[in-house]
């Protein structure tokens, strides 16, 4: 699996979604995606890439491409 | 004023004029803010006949009585920009405040907290153990302040873990897996005062003396939500900290002060055991009998301020607990603003607070 790949699968296991929906997906924008399924997103992330993201991170990762966003800048995940 | 750049400021760095300049602006601009976009804030302030441009500083304007948010839905945002409602902790029977948050608000609420507790805990993350059951934060669609408090603070951890069941059981095994897992690193604890001490505090000392002890040196512990039952037990805040050091070896703990209806905005206990006001917020003691500012050292209703509230009418609130402001700007920890005690709440005011709500559960 390449790294796009793996971060679709920790988005759709977190948030117990299917692929379809995680474009353009942003933070509330589905029922799924609240504070708690937040905290699971994050802990799945954080778990598939071996990375501990930031404070000011975790509250920044506002939608599916944001996220991918600030993997690549800050954490060295290359998509 | 964007409070993007505000809260670029690192929150106890200001002294007492800066502080005031900032505050007054902001706190002008909100109110004005909430006039146009809130109609029974406006009325409010027209039956008053206040004037925007009045106030001199931010000790002239208008507060409003904390539980006015349980009588009226105030909201200074279109219903379709509401994202979430926040309600506060109430014993069954209470009404409860619904306080009405847009994206920005809530985006800058959570920026705010982390702010304020990361200059306490250091910015990395560290494992966390809960004091509370997991089943606090299940209901998604409605959450109790409470589970807010936990999910809020959650940021701050990693390898989150529940040190109760849902019967409120210490779950020793898990709580001894955890730290085993995580031996020497730092630990981060976060809880509710009183679930701390009867659920979790009491358990250990049972533990003890059956010989099995929990080690909890390098912990870090941020607990809220009031002191109500504990007073009625007797237990002082500085016996909470010597009996948790005793049974645990836990000497790092913080209490806080906060309210829902200003959620991000909390006050910290520093290491000398004083609650401090960030840049982001204040505190005005007020006298009952006219609501004349108090001196230091005289104990008075407090007043909250919050650069933060947009989405509804809260950024000056009257609550119903009495504190006594202690000094500003030299406090033996170094941190900048204003230093004060929370000595309880009111009398004849409504039970609150996530720890004291529960606690009326026990009489």
């Amino acid at each position: 699996m390449n790294n796009k790949e793996k971060y679709l699968k920790a988005f759709c296991e977190a948030l117990n979604i299917t692929p379809e929906q995680t474009e353009g997906l942003v933070y509330t924008g589905i029922s799924e995606w609240d504070s708690v399924g937040h905290m699971n997103l994050i802990a799945s992330l954080e778990e598939t890439f071996d990375i501990m993201m930031d404070t000011d991170d975790i509250i920044d990762l506002s939608s599916f491409e944001k996220g991918m966003e600030i993997l690549k800048e800050k954490y060295d995940v290359e998509f | 004023m964007d409070y993007n750049e505000i809260i670029e400021i690192p929150p106890y760095s200001l002294g007492k004029e800066e502080k005031t300049g900032l505050l007054t602006a902001r706190m002008k601009e909100l109110t004005g803010f909430h006039m146009s976009h809130c109609q029974e804030y406006r009325r409010m302030m027209d039956s008053i006949g206040y004037e925007p441009d009045s106030a001199r500083s931010y000790y002239d304007i208008p507060f409003l009585p904390v539980r006015l948010f349980k009588e009226l839905p105030l909201c200074s945002v279109e219903p379709g920009e509401v994202f979430k409602t926040l309600t506060s902790s109430g014993t069954t029977g209470q009404a409860v405040s619904k306080i009405y948050l847009d994206r920005s608000t809530a985006n800058n609420q959570q920026k705010t907290l982390a702010r304020i507790v990361s200059s306490f805990t250091g910015a990395n993350r560290m494992p966390m153990l809960i004091i509370d059951c997991p089943s606090v934060v299940k209901n998604r669609a409605m959450f109790s302040a409470r589970g807010a408090g936990i999910l809020g603070f959650s940021i701050f951890g990693s390898d989150r873990t529940y040190a109760l069941d849902d019967d409120m059981k210490l779950n020793v095994d898990a709580v001894k897996a955890f730290l085993e897992k995580h031996k020497g690193e730092r630990i981060f604890l976060f809880g509710f005062t009183f679930m701390i001490w009867q659920h979790f505090y009491k358990e250990l000392a049972g533990l003890k003396k059956e010989g099995i002890t929990i080690d909890l040196s390098k912990g870090i512990l941020i607990h809220g939500g009031g002191w109500k039952k504990l007073i009625s037990e007797a237990v002082s805040p500085e016996e909470f900290h010597q009996r948790l050091r005793d049974v645990c070896g836990l000497y790092s703990i913080h209490d806080y002060y906060g309210m829902v209806e200003q959620t991000g905005c909390i006050y910290m206990e520093c290491e000398c055991g004083h609650l401090h006001a960030s840049v982001f917020s204040d505190v005005i003691m007020r006298r009952a009998a006219d609501f004349s500012v108090c001196d230091v050292g005289e104990p008075g209703i407090i007043q909250v301020l919050s650069m933060l509230p947009e989405s509804y009418p809260g950024h000056s609130l009257l609550t119903e607990d009495e504190g006594v402001l202690l000094g500003e700007d030299d406090c033996p920890c170094g941190r900048k603003g204003k230093y004060f005690k929370v000595l309880g709440r009111l009398k004849n005011a409504e039970i609150r607070g996530c720890s004291d709500t529960y606690a009326a559960k026990f009489n």
